[in-house]
């Protein structure tokens, strides 16, 4: 009886210290904002107490047996050594409580693979490192980037004190955005190796696989931001491909939805007119950083032991502009050189290639984004 | 060299030949399984040097030592040296040094490929750690070698999937060797259903490497013609399919698994009756559940990859395969309570090791047993809880029953009684640290930290912190363990042939240290 005491006071102050910690550290799944994360914290709960309880008896009866079965207190071996009817009940109890588990398992499964009656699609794409959204119905498309603040801070000893900068590794430059109240369906893949795009809150994640779509969905219940990141190991960055989710109320989105169209116009418009060589290494220098910096590092070098050439001094940056554009255009394959044709406008990809055949020493002329829209 | 000795020197006991070349040509189970388990330590620390990298840089938020390349390197190479370099090589050396004296043979059946086995190793590890010199760097895609990823790894690349090959090539001799071995060297009256059980649950590990070994040669040779041979197996542009490779993969590291964890199975069940000083509860019921959990291990594989877009067909049945497993693992756990039940229990340092493998692995099991649930894997998979989960069923499982063998055998290997109370200590400061260490790692997984990131956010600060710490006494004390074995081998209290007060079977009547041939005269088994 002692024991059992002992046990329980235990218990209690277990689940009390549990109880208070859980403010200051992050303990537990969260329960989410979906129908569908709430189902998952439920299973979850219920076969950790179930793993809870099981480990308490047979922890019990091991404690029991190591305090009174030992020789030091004058214990004789018994001599028993099999038993069928035991090995049959031990058998049976647990296929029991593993049937009653993969009901429930099975019917949260059924509901969280089933996307049909969607209201709206969002194309998810997986690139090193980042991540492009197309809306289908809004024709809407954008990629998403880790925050350059945070990509700064990120830097081996950037001598940036991360603990001061908010949501560190888990802010983007532009957020997807989803209505409330929505059965939003998302549209999975990834263009170069596996990622996965996951948002605890949401209640699952989806491999995004070249070459292959996965679906999946949410329907999220109240506005606000949720976060998360990629979830496959996906390379040198892959620490660093965040995802932000922003739901907004339907007018809300609405609204966003309006303002967004209205710059992907003038994004277009920018591509179409000259741009002055000044004009080119300003944007070039911060799209370079954002794009092609992890590799390429930030002074041109490379990281030649990781296999990513330099671009200082490359043949390249300095040869014929449309073997620079080609290779950014289409990528290399077999490589981690990516294609960015879906990823940059006109603009955007002028710009980098401009920057990049006049820093760090290179002389090589300005390339124009009407070079650009010829070469598609 | 010794066998030409051998020839006409076959009525009394000779020694092996001396100075470095008794290693190199050596067909001598002791010696060999020696080697093994050397092996094995170096590469354990080795691996473990680079787990302490990985911890250090997880120590605080932001990047302050390696950059992210490197550090993927040291998570790639730190599990294929864990794997393939500490675990496995570390249960063959067991097999070697105990199979022979269990089951009453003079030697290994087929000594020449023992040989051969264990030479391929160090050079196989030479070839992959030679990658870090190389352009590219060290493999660093992960030890599951996803493609495409691992496809865009630099010069280090064929010497990655050859080191594999020669690896397995290894795996499948020391394995033939033991089947041989078992089914024709027993001695007269050693039944099948006499054997100890760590025999069975190598016979059993046996046919699961011969089984799924080349399955793993097969998927990277795979992965070599599409780098090299324009074949595109793996790619969708060619028509192929990325995730072929993981049911391949999954294929052979599921039973994989298995492999590392039951001769652990099989070391337990040796120490806990002879501390209990009582037989050994359900002794048949221990041979079918090993039975049952190798034949699932086939089945269950897609439990990896349940993210990755399967049909909802295929994950609901892999989930009902999975969960099944618990039910045979389960029935071993209960006989080993049942075996210390009412026993009459002392705790040397074996027996520590082996109770705590028995909670431990347990705690493993049952975060498995959550992991198995597909919809609650799709919040699970690929964070630090599943980091969590299989460094208890490996490190506080695996290893802990390597550790706890090792005690259990030394002095009959080396005729030297170990420091008991260092041994103690050994087992009380591992135990203490490596739950700081991985404990944690599954509230940092349930909040939502995924696997293989150099850096992270802000909110997992303070339990990177405590597991790294726990992380580098556990390390550290491991150097310990090192330090014990060699004062062991260097001297000591000479041991008994019994050694233990309640240790039953054949390689306890052997002199402590046994003689070079174990069993020059087979013994009888009643």
């Amino acid at each position: 009886m002692r024991h059992l005491t002992i046990k329980a006071l235990l218990f209690t102050v277990l689940m009390a210290l549990t109880g208070t910690a859980l403010s200051e550290y992050a303990l537990n799944l969260t329960t989410g904002v979906t129908e569908t994360s709430r189902q998952v914290y439920d299973l979850h709960m219920i076969i950790l107490w179930v793993c809870v309880v099981i480990g308490i008896i047979v922890f019990g009866a091991m404690i029991y047996s190591i305090i009174y079965h030992r020789k030091s207190k004058g214990a004789v071996a018994a001599q028993f050594h099999e038993s069928t009817k035991m090995e049959i009940v031990w058998t049976i109890i647990p296929i029991v409580i593993l049937v009653s588990m993969a009901i429930p398992a099975t019917t949260t499964l059924l509901a969280m693979t089933n996307t049909s009656d969607a209201e709206m699609s969002i194309k998810i794409t997986g690139h090193q490192w980042k991540w492009q959204y197309d809306y289908i119905e809004d024709d809407i498309s954008f990629v998403s980037n880790l925050h350059p603040e945070h990509n700064k801070a990120r830097q081996l000893n950037s001598g940036i004190d991360v603990a001061s900068i908010d949501n560190y590794l888990l802010e983007v430059d532009e957020p997807m955005v989803i209505p409330t109240g929505k059965k939003v369906r998302f549209l999975i893949t990834a263009s170069d190796v596996l990622h996965a795009w996951w948002v605890p809150e949401l209640g699952w994640k989806q491999d995004a696989v070249p070459g292959f779509i996965n679906e999946q969905w949410t329907k999220v219940d109240e506005p606000g931001i949720y976060r998360g990141q990629c979830a496959e190991l996906c390379g040198k960055d892959h620490a660093f491909m965040p995802i932000v989710v922003v739901a907004k109320s339907p007018a809300d989105y609405e609204a966003w939805v309006a303002e967004k169209k209205g710059a992907a116009v003038e994004a277009a418009a920018e591509g179409d007119r000259e741009w002055s060589k000044d004009e080119l290494m300003a944007k070039g220098e911060s799209l370079y950083a954002t794009n092609c910096a992890s590799c390429h590092m930030a002074n041109g070098q490379g990281l030649p032991a990781a296999n990513f050439p330099a671009l200082a001094g490359s043949a390249i940056a300095n040869g014929p502009a449309d073997a620079h554009i080609n290779i950014v255009l289409n990528g290399k394959p077999g490589t981690a050189m990516a294609s960015y044709r879906a990823l940059l406008s006109d603009a955007d990809m002028a710009a980098i290639i401009t920057y990049e055949r006049n820093a760090w020493g290179n002389d090589a002329g300005i390339v124009q984004p009407a070079a650009i829209k010829a070469a598609r | 060299m010794s066998t030409a000795t051998a020839a006409h020197d076959d009525h009394h006991d000779h020694g092996p030949a001396k100075g470095l070349m008794r290693w190199v040509t050596t067909t001598n189970h002791k010696d060999i399984g020696t080697m093994y388990l050397i092996f094995a330590l170096i590469m354990f620390l080795l691996g473990g040097a680079m787990a302490m990298v990985i911890r250090a840089e997880l120590f605080q938020p932001g990047l302050q030592l390696v950059d992210p390349q490197f550090f993927n390197s040291m998570t790639t190479v730190h599990a294929l040296l864990m794997i393939f370099g500490a675990v496995m090589p570390a249960f063959t050396g067991l097999a070697n040094l105990l199979i022979p004296m269990m089951v009453g043979a003079p030697d290994m059946a087929l000594p020449r490929m023992n040989n051969l086995s264990f030479w391929i190793l160090p050079f196989a590890f030479l070839m992959l750690l030679s990658t870090f010199f190389m352009q590219g760097g060290g493999p660093a895609g992960g030890w599951t070698l996803y493609p495409p990823l691992v496809l865009q790894y630099g010069d280090g690349f064929p010497f990655l999937i050859f080191s594999i090959h020669l690896m397995g090539l290894s795996s499948i001799m020391g394995s033939i060797n033991v089947i041989v071995t078992v089914f024709n060297m027993r001695a007269p009256g050693m039944t099948l259903m006499k054997m100890p059980l760590f025999v069975w649950t190598w016979l059993i590990t046996a046919y699961l490497l011969i089984a799924t070994m080349p399955v793993l040669a097969g998927a990277v040779t795979m992965l070599l013609t599409d780098k090299f041979a324009g074949t595109s197996f793996f790619s969708a542009a060619g028509g192929g399919d990325p995730v072929m490779f993981q049911h391949i993969f999954w294929f052979f590291a599921h039973p994989e698994v298995y492999i590392l964890i039951l001769p652990a199975f099989g070391i337990v069940s040796a120490i806990i009756p002879t501390f209990a000083r009582k037989p050994l509860f359900g002794y048949s019921s221990m041979v079918y559940a090993t039975a049952s959990i190798a034949f699932l291990s086939f089945i269950v594989w897609a439990h990896h990859m349940f993210t990755t877009g399967m049909p909802v067909a295929g994950e609901l049945f892999f989930m009902y395969a999975t969960m099944m497993i618990a039910v045979p693992t389960g029935v071993k756990v209960f006989n080993w309570v049942s075996t210390m039940w009412k026993g009459s229990m002392t705790f040397e340092t074996p027996m520590l090791f082996a109770v705590g493998f028995v909670i431990m692995f347990t705690i493993g099991g049952f975060s498995g047993l959550m992991l198995a649930i597909a919809p609650v894997d799709f919040q699970y998979h690929d964070t630090y809880f599943v980091v969590a989960h299989f460094h208890y069923v490996l490190v506080t499982g695996a290893i802990y029953a390597i550790m706890g063998g090792a005690y259990y055998w030394l002095p009959k290997w080396t005729g030297n009684m170990y420091n008991e109370k260092l041994g103690k200590f050994h087992f009380w400061i591992s135990t203490i640290s490596v739950n700081v260490l991985f404990f944690p790692q599954h509230f940092l997984g349930l909040a939502g930290m995924p696997r293989r990131i150099p850096d992270y956010a802000v909110q997992f600060a303070d339990w990177n912190l405590i597991s790294s710490l726990g992380g580098f006494v556990f390390g550290l004390s491991q150097l310990l363990f090192v330090y014990i074995v060699i004062k062991t081998i260097r001297g000591g209290e000479k041991a008994t042939d019994r050694v233990w007060e309640g240790a039953h079977g054949l390689e306890w009547t052997l002199p402590s240290p046994p003689p070079y041939h174990s069993f020059s005269e087979a013994p009888e088994v009643k």
